[in-house]
């Protein structure tokens, strides 16, 4: 069985599962966020539920709107807060020791090798990266894993991602789900896992894997992995009591396919409107003037990536025209962030540097677009509209090459400069 | 159960920014989400569409974000079903929940042309093409989805559970 099988048969309360059964598992967490947790809340009375399964077990996160961008937001937000408050759910987040949903879970060791859960979140499969299995649900499934403590899964088949070879300058962990997902399409892994291995994998740092496993949804993938190793483990060491669950797929796993990636041929990657499947190497982006840069999001707002784009911007003078926007993914980061001096370097660089938010990234608040405004952007989608106006265009990259354009005033990587 | 209607078409991969964009999403009330229904692929979809009609599409239907904003929108502004070539898959477990009725055919998805005018009866399986003439069969759902259709959403499914005492820690 594949590492994938054997969570899902575990949480099903079975030795064996095969791809395309459809099973009922027992969930370890469910997550919901501003957008999603209103319309689920409703449903949930509506099943005339009265207590969530497990109020350690739920986590609720405002993120998307947050801090509340008008009234509306605001009303969504403390409808949130209330039922948190009601249930005893202690892991609300919202201020404080808050930030956006996929960073906060995995840094506060709420989510751990082994688990299996739901998210009415589609990114909610960046926990792959930690060897558990995590999907995103809709609202009405949030709420019936929010009174049962279950959900009904399809057994996804696996693609098996193997990255040979070695990364090049400034390529990291977004440069290679980018490229994969420019080789696979946007349904390339339709209901299906990805499961990311080989060298370039075991060698690459949690961030970076963070980073692969929440994109798998712009494959079309159910979810994306990373089995447990060493890297993992040292990461995962003093974050949680819980004790993790270490799985690894068996060498007669099945695989639906083998995608094999020879690293030394892939550059830095960008990501054309309005597909994410639309990647190209740097050396073939051309002239693409910008008006904005988006560092941040649950794709790269983790430390390491606000590390990577220091290590750019430093010394340097973002471009007249440009805004370049920097979001911490946590109060925790941002913290760190500043201590590190790496805020310093890019306020004195001319960024503007925000309170962790998704704002952003879906066009919702913080940094939204004008018709014709390009931006390039450290997040996962690039649809029409997704960061503003219709006529707006987003070009997705890495923390390194966003930073670069952003001192440029055109796409360009650090090499470049 | 036979409905007639219009076609609305589009390709592949119409994502649920495009369905309903997020600036959108600080409600969750259906009216106020269908009056922004395929706004930024579409703009004039909100005035053109009838109650009935179908939204006829191309592949990967509903790719992008889990918001269940999205099958409620279009539920809401009146259409009766989704034919695609296929579906994402969030998208496809959001509809079954909330009962919007979707319809994986991929010659229907290819034959059919915008403003054509479809009559879809769910149960036997058939799309008829009463512009062209054409009919194409669909399989009817099967299993858990097919549950899902036949009591109306997740929302009873679950409801009859907990009533059976399912969640040991109520009450």
């Amino acid at each position: 069985m594949t590492i994938t099988e054997k969570l899902l048969a575990r949480a099903a309360g079975r030795d064996e599962v095969e791809p395309g059964e459809v099973i009922n598992c027992k969930l370890d967490l469910v997550l919901a966020n501003d957008i999603t947790a209103p319309i689920a809340i409703g449903e949930f009375a509506k099943m005339d539920a009265e207590r969530v399964f497990d109020p350690e077990k739920v986590m609720l996160v405002c993120d998307h709107y947050t801090p509340n961008k008008d009234i509306k937001s605001a009303e969504q937000t403390k409808l949130v807060r209330d039922f948190a408050r009601e249930q005893g759910i202690e892991h609300y987040y919202e201020a404080a020791g808050g930030g956006i949903e996929h960073i906060i879970l995995p840094d506060k060791g709420l989510v751990i090798p082994g688990d299996v859960m739901v998210g009415a979140d589609s990114h909610t499969c960046t926990y792959g990266a930690l060897g558990a299995f995590s999907t995103g649900v809709g609202s009405t499934d949030a709420a019936a894993a929010m009174a049962l403590g279950e959900c009904w899964f399809r057994v996804p088949e696996s693609i098996e991602v193997v990255f040979t070879g070695e990364l090049g300058p400034w390529v990291s962990g977004k440069d290679l789900i980018l490229y994969l997902i420019g080789q696979i399409g946007v349904d390339g892994a339709r209901y299906q896992t990805l499961e990311f291995k080989g060298p370039v994998i075991e060698s690459l740092p949690m961030a970076g894997r963070f980073t692969m496993c929440n994109m798998a949804i712009e494959a079309g993938a159910k979810s994306g992995i990373v089995a447990p190793d060493e890297t993992t483990m040292t990461w995962f060491e003093g974050r949680s009591d819980r004790k993790p669950s270490v799985l690894a797929s068996d060498d007669d796993a099945e695989y639906v396919r083998t995608v094999e990636i020879d690293c030394n041929r892939v550059e830095p990657q960008v990501s054309f409107p309005h597909l994410p499947e639309n990647a190209r190497g740097l050396s073939e982006v051309g002239e693409v003037i910008i008006d904005q840069a988006v560092i941040g999001a649950c794709t790269n707002g983790r430390l390491e990536d606000l590390r990577e784009a220091a290590k750019v911007i430093e010394g340097r003078t973002v471009a007249e025209s440009v805004r370049c926007i920097v979001l911490p993914g946590s109060q925790e980061i941002q913290l760190e962030a500043v201590r590190e001096g790496l805020v310093e370097s890019f306020l004195e660089a001319g960024c503007l540097v925000s309170t962790p938010t998704c704002g952003p990234c879906l066009g919702g608040h913080m940094g939204v677009l004008a018709a014709g405004e390009r931006a390039i952007a450290t997040t996962n989608r690039n649809f029409v509209g997704r960061m503003g106006h219709p006529e707006s265009e987003v070009y997705l990259a890495s923390p390194a090459v966003t930073a670069a354009s952003a001192i440029a005033g055109k796409i360009c990587g650090p090499d470049e400069l | 159960m036979a409905v007639t209607g219009k076609v609305h078409k589009y390709g592949d991969h119409i994502d649920t920014d495009a369905i309903i964009a997020a600036r959108y999403l600080n409600t969750s009330d259906p009216d106020e989400l269908a009056a922004h229904c395929m706004q930024d692929i579409d703009a004039e979809f909100v005035s053109r569409v009838s109650e009935g009609d179908f939204i006829v599409a191309g592949r990967n239907f509903g790719c992008g974000s889990s918001r269940e904003h999205a099958p409620l929108a279009i539920r809401t502004a009146g259409v009766s079903a989704v034919i695609a070539v296929n579906f994402a898959r969030i998208f496809y477990r959001n509809s079954l929940n909330i009962g919007l009725p979707i319809i994986e055919s991929p010659e229907a998805a290819e034959s059919i042309n915008a403003g054509d005018e479809l009559r879809v009866d769910f149960e036997a399986g058939s799309i008829e093409d009463l512009t062209t003439g054409e009919t194409f069969s669909f399989q009817p759902l099967e299993g858990i989805a097919a549950e899902l259709v036949e009591a109306g959403g997740l929302v009873p499914l679950v409801k009859r559970r907990l009533a059976q005492g399912a969640n040991s820690r109520r009450g």
